[in-house]
This record gives C-alpha cells, sequence and structure tokens, in this order.
C-alpha cells in the first residue's frame, strides 16, 4: 500500500473513533443523568437533583432522619425536605444544598447520603447574612 | 502601607505592559536595548510583586484589621501557621499570589534565556507580561486586596474552619504553581509561531519548566485529594467535583504534552499538536482558576459568585481565539520533517498515550460542563454523578497505565517483533504470575476492573524493574561497581530516562491503590452509645467514652470547642485507640442567643485514621448535641449579659453535662485497603519527577559550550566588520 493512502486510512480510523467516542459520550451522560430543579420547578414522579437554600430555622432533627425545608436560591417557594444519611460538615442555615431524590405527596424524599453542601464563600458574608 | 501595596499593583500593571509594549517594539524595530529594558520590566514586576505580597502577609501576621482582607479572612486567635496561610484563602489573595508566582516564574526563564533563543524570547516576554498584566488588572480594577476598612474591627471573622488542614494550606499555592508554571512554555510557544521558529528550540528552553509545573500541579491535585480524605468527614478522597475537575484537565493535557515534545525533540514530527496541547493546557489552567472563582458550576466548593467571572471568561476567550488563529496562521511552518515509520515505535506509543490522555480530558471536561451543556440543547440543566465518570474513565484508565509500561521502552522509529518479545517477556511472566497470585490468594476476582488493572500495575512495574536491573547489570560489567552504586550512576548519568521510569512506577502504584480502595471499600454507618461497638472487616470498634475539649483541639486547628470519642479498636491480638471528634466553631449571628452561639457556627469534623500499607481504618464522629439543646436554651436566657468568664464557666458546664452523659452519636467507619498506597505512589512520582527535572552536569557542560560557540560567533561577525 503506498504511504499517503496508509496515512489516509489511519485518519479515517482515528477519526471514526473519536467520532464513537464522542457519541458515546453523549448518549451515556444524557441517560446518566438527573434533572437539577429548584423547589418550585419540582413535579412529582421525577427525580430530581435538588438545589436550593436552606430555610432558617427549618432544621429538625429525628433520630436519624433529618428534616428541613429548601427554598429558591432567589425567591420564596419552598418545599420540605426528608433526609437521612450523612449530613455534611458545613450544612447550615441559609446555606446552598444539592440533594437527589423525588417527590412524594408535597414532601421530597431524598436519597440516602446524597445531601451536598456547598463551602460558605467567605466566612465573613455568611455571618452577616443569616 | 495598604497604600504602599496598592501603589505596588497599580505601577506593577504598568510595568508589566511596558514590558509587553517595549519587548514588542524591540523584536520588531531590531533594537536589542528595548527587549532588554522589556526583560527588567519583568525583574521589576516581580519585585513589585513580591514586596506587595509582603506587605498583605506581614498584615496578616500582625492581624491588622484595617485590612478588609484580614478581618475577612483571619483574627486574632488564628493559629499562626494559618494566618500565613490565609492570605490565599480569600479570591484577592490568592489573585496576588498567581501574579506573585507568575512574575517570578518569569523572570527566572526570562533571565536562563537572557543570551539564547533571541528571536523567540521578547515574543514571550510580551506574553507574559501580558497575562501578568491582566491578573494586576483584575486587582487594580475589582479585587484590591489592599481595601482597607474603616472603622477598623476589633476582630477578624477568622479563617474559615475547613481550610484549617496542612494539606489544605499547601494545596492552592501548588496548584497555582502548576496553573502558573505552564504559562511559561504557553509563552515560548506564542512566541516560536509568532516569528516562525518552530523547531525544537523553544521546547528545549522550556521542558524543565513545563515538568516542574506538572509536578507541582500534580502534587497539588494529591495534597487536594488527600485533605479531603481526612478532613471532609465523608471518607473518600475524589468526588469528581467540578473543581476537582478543573485542576485534573490541565494536568492531563499536560502530562501528554510532555510526552508528545519528546516526539518533536527527537523526530520533529507533532508540532502542530505540541502547539495545540500547551495552548489546550494553559487555556484549562485559566478555566481552572476561573471555575474555582465563578461559581458557574454548583459544586462543593465553589467558593462563592465573584465579581470577576466575566472578565475572566473574556480573557479565555481571547486567548483561546489568538492562540487557535495564530497556529492556523502558522500551519506551513508547522510541517513534520519526518514520518512514522512503524506503528511498532515509541512515538506510535506517545501518540496513542497522547489520544488517551486528550480522550480523558475531554470526558472530564464533558462531564464538568454538562449541566450547562444540557441547559444549552434541552433547556434543562442536568448533571452526571460520579458513577457515570467512573464508567467512562476507567477503561480509559486501564489503557493509559498499560501504555505506562510498554511506551518508555519502545525504540524510537522501529521495533522489530521479536526484539518486543524480548524486552516484554519477563514483565508478561511476572504480570501472569502476579494474576495467578491475585486469584489464588485473594478475593479480587471479586471485581474484574481491578484484576486487571492490578494485572496491568504488576505488567508496569515488571517493565521498571527490568530496566534498572539490566542497566545496573550492564554499570556493574564495565565498572565493577557495587549494585547501589552501580544505580545511583546509572540514574544519575540518565536523569531523564530513569526519573521518567520512577515518575511511571509511582504512578501504576497510585493506580493500584485507586483501584484497591474503590473496589473494595467497606462502609459502615451507625449510632453508638458508650460500651456499644460496631464490627467493620475484621475490625471491633467500641466506643468507649464520650470527650469534650475546650480551647484547641490537638491537631492546632483553634477550634473552641471540641467534641469527641474516645474508640477501642481489637483486631485479633492487635488493639489501639482512635479518636475522632468534632470542632464546632462560635458564630456572630446576633439571632442566636449568647450561649447557643458558640455551638451553632461551622463544625468540622476531626477524623482520626489507623494507617496502615494493607489497608486504613477511618472514623469520624457526629456527636448529637439534642441532650444540650435544652440546657443550652435555659442558659441563653439566664447568661445572656453575663461577663466573659462566666459564659465561659457556663460552656464549660454545658462541655462536661455531654461528656458525663452523652446521647447515642452517630460514627462513619470506613476499612479501605491499600488507600496509602495512592499517597506513596504520588510520592514515588514526585520523586522521579525531581530526579528528571534536575539539571545534569552533562546538561550543564553542553549549556556552557554553546554559550562559548555563540560568543565566539559574535567575535567573528564583528572581526568582519
Amino acid at each position: 500500500m503506498d504511504p499517503s493512502r496508509k496515512r489516509k486510512i489511519r485518519l479515517v480510523v482515528a477519526l471514526g473513533a473519536a467520532l464513537c467516542l464522542a457519541a458515546a459520550l453523549a448518549y451515556t451522560s444524557f441517560s446518566a443523568s438527573s434533572e437539577a430543579a429548584k423547589p418550585s420547578e419540582l413535579r412529582e414522579g421525577r427525580s430530581y437533583d435538588l438545589t436550593g437554600k436552606v430555610v432558617n430555622g427549618s432544621i429538625e432533627r429525628r433520630g436519624d432522619e433529618l428534616r428541613f425545608d429548601i427554598r429558591d436560591r432567589d425567591g420564596t417557594t419552598s418545599v420540605p425536605v426528608v433526609y437521612t444519611g450523612v449530613v455534611p460538615d458545613p450544612f447550615r442555615d441559609g446555606r446552598e444544598v444539592i440533594v437527589s431524590g423525588e417527590l412524594s405527596s408535597g414532601t421530597f424524599v431524598a436519597e440516602r447520603d446524597s445531601l451536598v453542601t456547598k463551602c460558605p464563600s467567605k466566612f465573613t458574608e455568611d455571618k452577616q447574612s443569616s | 502601607m495598604a497604600g504602599v501595596g496598592s501603589a505596588c499593583l497599580t505601577v506593577g500593571l504598568l510595568t508589566a505592559l511596558y514590558a509587553a509594549g517595549a519587548s514588542v517594539y524591540g523584536a520588531v524595530s531590531g533594537r536589542r536595548q528595548w527587549v532588554t529594558s522589556g526583560r527588567r520590566a519583568i525583574y521589576c514586576l516581580a519585585a513589585l510583586c513580591v514586596t506587595a505580597f509582603a506587605i498583605l502577609e506581614s498584615a496578616f501576621l500582625r492581624s491588622d484589621f484595617s485590612y478588609a482582607l484580614v478581618a475577612e479572612g483571619s483574627s486574632t486567635d488564628t493559629p499562626t501557621f494559618y494566618k500565613v496561610t490565609a492570605v490565599w484563602a480569600t479570591q484577592d489573595g490568592s489573585l496576588l499570589l498567581w501574579a506573585t508566582l507568575l512574575s517570578l516564574f518569569a523572570s527566572a526563564v526570562l533571565f536562563l534565556t537572557r543570551r539564547t533563543l533571541r528571536d523567540i524570547a521578547p515574543w514571550a516576554t510580551a506574553v507574559l507580561g501580558l497575562v501578568a498584566g491582566f491578573f494586576l488588572f483584575l486587582m487594580v480594577g475589582w479585587e484590591n486586596p489592599f481595601d482597607t476598612l474603616t472603622p477598623v474591627p476589633q476582630e477578624g471573622a477568622g479563617l474559615n474552619p475547613l481550610l484549617r488542614h496542612p494539606a489544605m494550606m499547601i494545596h492552592p499555592p501548588m496548584l497555582y504553581t502548576g496553573y502558573v508554571g505552564f504559562s511559561i512554555p504557553f509563552a515560548f510557544a506564542i512566541g516560536a509561531l509568532v516569528t516562525r521558529r518552530t523547531g525544537a528550540d523553544w521546547i528545549r528552553a522550556t521542558r524543565r519548566f513545563a515538568l516542574i509545573a506538572w509536578t507541582f500541579l500534580g502534587t497539588g491535585i494529591l495534597l487536594g485529594a488527600l485533605w479531603s480524605y481526612s478532613e471532609l468527614g465523608w471518607g473518600g478522597y475524589w468526588a469528581w467535583d467540578p473543581v476537582e475537575n478543573a485542576s485534573l484537565m490541565p494536568w492531563l493535557v499536560g502530562t501528554a504534552f510532555l510526552h508528545s515534545i519528546m516526539v518533536q525533540e527527537k523526530r520533529g514530527m507533532l508540532k502542530v499538536w505540541n502547539v495545540s496541547l500547551i495552548c489546550a493546557t494553559f487555556t484549562l489552567a485559566l478555566l481552572g482558576t476561573f471555575l474555582v472563582r465563578s461559581g458557574i458550576l454548583d459544586s462543593i466548593h465553589a467558593f462563592g459568585a465573584s465579581t470577576i467571572g466575566v472578565q475572566m471568561l473574556v480573557f479565555i476567550g481571547c486567548v483561546v481565539a489568538l492562540s487557535a488563529g495564530l497556529i492556523l496562521a502558522r500551519l506551513p511552518d508547522l510541517r513534520s520533517s519526518a514520518r512514522l515509520d512503524s506503528l511498532l515505535s515509541r512515538e506510535a506509543f506517545f501518540l496513542l498515550n497522547n489520544l488517551v490522555l486528550v480522550a480523558l480530558c475531554l470526558v472530564v471536561l464533558w462531564g464538568t460542563f454538562f449541566p450547562l451543556i444540557s441547559e444549552a440543547l434541552t433547556g434543562t440543566e442536568s448533571t452526571v454523578g460520579p458513577p457515570w465518570f467512573n464508567r467512562i474513565v476507567t477503561p480509559l484508565a486501564l489503557v493509559l497505565v498499560l501504555l505506562t509500561g510498554i511506551g518508555p521502552v519502545l525504540a524510537w522509529r522501529r521495533v522489530t517483533p521479536s526484539r518486543l518479545v524480548r524486552i516484554l517477556a519477563i514483565p508478561s511472566a511476572i504480570t501472569l504470575l502476579a494474576l495467578a497470585a491475585l486469584l489464588t490468594l485473594t478475593e479480587a476476582a471479586e471485581s474484574v476492573t481491578s484484576l486487571v488493572m492490578f494485572s496491568f500495575v504488576a505488567f508496569v512495574l515488571g517493565v521498571v524493574g527490568q530496566e534498572f536491573v539490566r542497566g545496573g547489570a550492564a554499570r556493574r560489567v564495565m565498572t565493577g561497581e557495587s549494585w547501589p552504586r552501580a544505580l545511583a550512576r546509572l540514574v544519575g548519568r540518565n536523569r531523564r530516562r530513569y526519573g521518567g521510569f520512577l515518575v511511571h512506577a509511582g504512578i501504576a502504584v497510585l493506580f493500584l491503590g485507586v483501584a484497591a480502595s474503590s473496589a473494595f471499600i467497606e462502609q459502615r454507618d451507625v449510632r453508638l452509645s458508650p460500651g456499644e461497638s460496631v464490627q467493620i472487616d475484621d475490625y471491633q470498634v467500641t466506643y468507649r467514652e464520650a470527650t469534650a475539649r475546650l480551647g484547641g483541639d490537638g491537631a492546632g486547628t483553634g477550634a473552641p470547642i471540641s467534641f469527641g470519642a474516645v474508640m477501642d479498636v481489637r483486631k485479633g491480638d492487635e488493639s489501639f485507640t482512635l479518636r475522632p471528634s468534632r470542632n464546632y466553631y462560635s458564630t456572630a449571628d446576633p439571632s442566636k442567643g449568647a450561649i447557643s452561639r458558640f455551638f451553632e457556627g461551622e463544625a468540622t469534623s476531626e477524623v482520626d485514621v489507623r494507617w496502615g500499607l494493607r489497608r486504613d481504618l477511618w472514623l469520624a464522629v457526629r456527636p448529637d448535641l439534642i441532650s444540650l439543646e435544652e440546657p443550652i436554651a435555659r442558659a441563653d436566657r439566664q447568661f445572656s449579659d453575663s461577663p466573659g468568664q462566666v459564659q465561659a464557666f457556663v460552656i464549660q458546664t454545658l462541655a462536661e453535662l455531654y461528656r458525663d452523659d452523652p446521647p447515642p452519636a452517630a460514627f462513619r467507619a470506613i476499612v479501605s485497603p491499600l488507600v496509602a498506597w495512592i499517597w506513596i505512589g504520588g510520592a514515588i512520582a514526585l520523586l522521579g519527577a525531581l530526579v528528571a527535572a534536575w539539571p545534569s552536569p552533562e546538561a550543564r557542560l553542553r549549556r556552557v559550550r554553546s554559550l562559548y560557540a555563540a560568543r565566539v560567533g559574535r567575535d567573528l561577525a564583528r572581526a568582519e566588520h
């Protein structure tokens, strides 16, 4: 085979592999992803990554169960959350959190250990605002 | 002094712009004195940045709260070590650190190349000046670290407790050194493109900087993982968090770059690829800084929305557009001077490793930006979690580890199959032996992926071991040296080659730890009262008693209150004690009562780990303060106006109350096999990188010779006139 033809074949093979990888990437990521939603966007019967802020004074512990309300980052719509499992260190009133689960009769039932709390941006801002 | 600091930044901005302008003018007009002046302006810039940094650092050490930054990020009761490091815990401070490191790196490289690379260096100076100028511009315009407060507060807020961990304090400067270091090869690559000097000169001049940057970035990433493992209280070291990914991406592309520049040095190939890789690495480094600071993606440690996101994005856009345009314009100058002779050659395998690394980077990039991508495509923001990353990355990582073993032992140009068999026979035999041992002696077969990974790691170690033994034996035959001496000389004489082998061995060991600890981790979450115990793996963990400490824990974090547990661990005849605890920091929130304020602030887990080569036992505790709620509420009412000593006494009493009669506390126990080898592998790789980067006597000799030749050439040229 002459070299230029060989190079062409190599190029086609490489591009083909790249395309396959890209397609696989796109396909798997869309099928594996879960939708992020604010409390005001929740609907029953689907699983979501709920994002928002913890409503001040809403945190209650009952044994292993943690109950709190999450509200829209810049709004007042809120939803009660029932959660079990490990609570991240920075979890507090007013913090931004992400928790996975689904809405069931008005309450967001979270998956075990799915709670993620964002680190406060600046230690002070948080102190002044809450 | 704040005024002096601000002035340093403004003058620094002008100096950086002058450096860029003077070098370009000098290069275009051929007036060397302007180029020299531009280079010296960069030295001057370094002096200004260091001065500004020193002023800020001293303000932190003196706890001068007239600086807004000090009041936000430090306090008088912050331990001194953390006062020093609190400078880069803030956005403004970390920008200053970026600019300072950049100016120092730039000065170093420009000093070293002051008599060589006369065409490329002025343009590189200009690029470095503009990058430094951009960061100074951000500080002067929006995020001035020298902003002052009036009236001066009595006390500062203190350093974020989560950042009070030794690894966390070294981790940001390490990452930044890595990011900044990659700007050096980037600048010279741009210089090479502008001047059409696309040979290997710019690579030889900056190879060591790229290697140092890569080493720092890698160490920084590992320290971040170590912090996550031993401070965050969830027990993992990698979560595919956007900010983690942001630091991994430039490292992956940088790794590809370090390999592919060897192909250009030796064979004159892959020129377009190399300049593209370094531009991508630098862009990703900027993107890393941007992601941490912009809060555009939801991340556990996106440190908040910031004021400079747009500016960063515009700058990144400019870098991408300009470098892509420049590469396209110079395509005719970037033709390879050689062709790939055979697929069985080192250059072919390096190319393959490059493709895998870049593919890995693209996967991480896609996953990281998936929320934005999905929102743009479907209108709803979706995220992909760690399972997705693990599924895609694992096969690529397996291929990568295999290549780590094969690539470096192949010859350039072409390897005959019979030679290949001869090189790989012993490592393959070792791999099969290891596989057989794993199948018969351990339960590794439960996870096929990790079994494959273990075999590949054995293969890499076999290859590296074989190289050292063969090289050492050859030296012994020729010189009659003893084994240790022969090995030391072998490494010393071929630093790049054997340093590289060490890095490969370290990476393989690291993957061994990753594979074992992710496939065979055991985790229990339980609630225990004193006296109760939990069984995990072979360990029997018993909650002996609760602890309560005031005024500082053992780790020196300066936490006011620390509740914890004494855990007796038994495993067969062996027994030891672990003391996990949880630190409570006070809050200044006026809506909280005078006493509850001390408990309602930040709280951080101080996990305790029994480190071991075979497995770690990791314990975290989350005390339940429910029994204190009632007494705290009562104390809030009674002692709200009491003097400090009385309140301190009340808190002391509350602590004793908890210690003497603790309610059940929540524990997380993790047994993670071989996880220590992640850190050991990282240390081996670090050692290897240092060996490879250390200048060898021969190289110094070569440099002196080339300088001498250059001088002779100059004298001759002068004589002709």
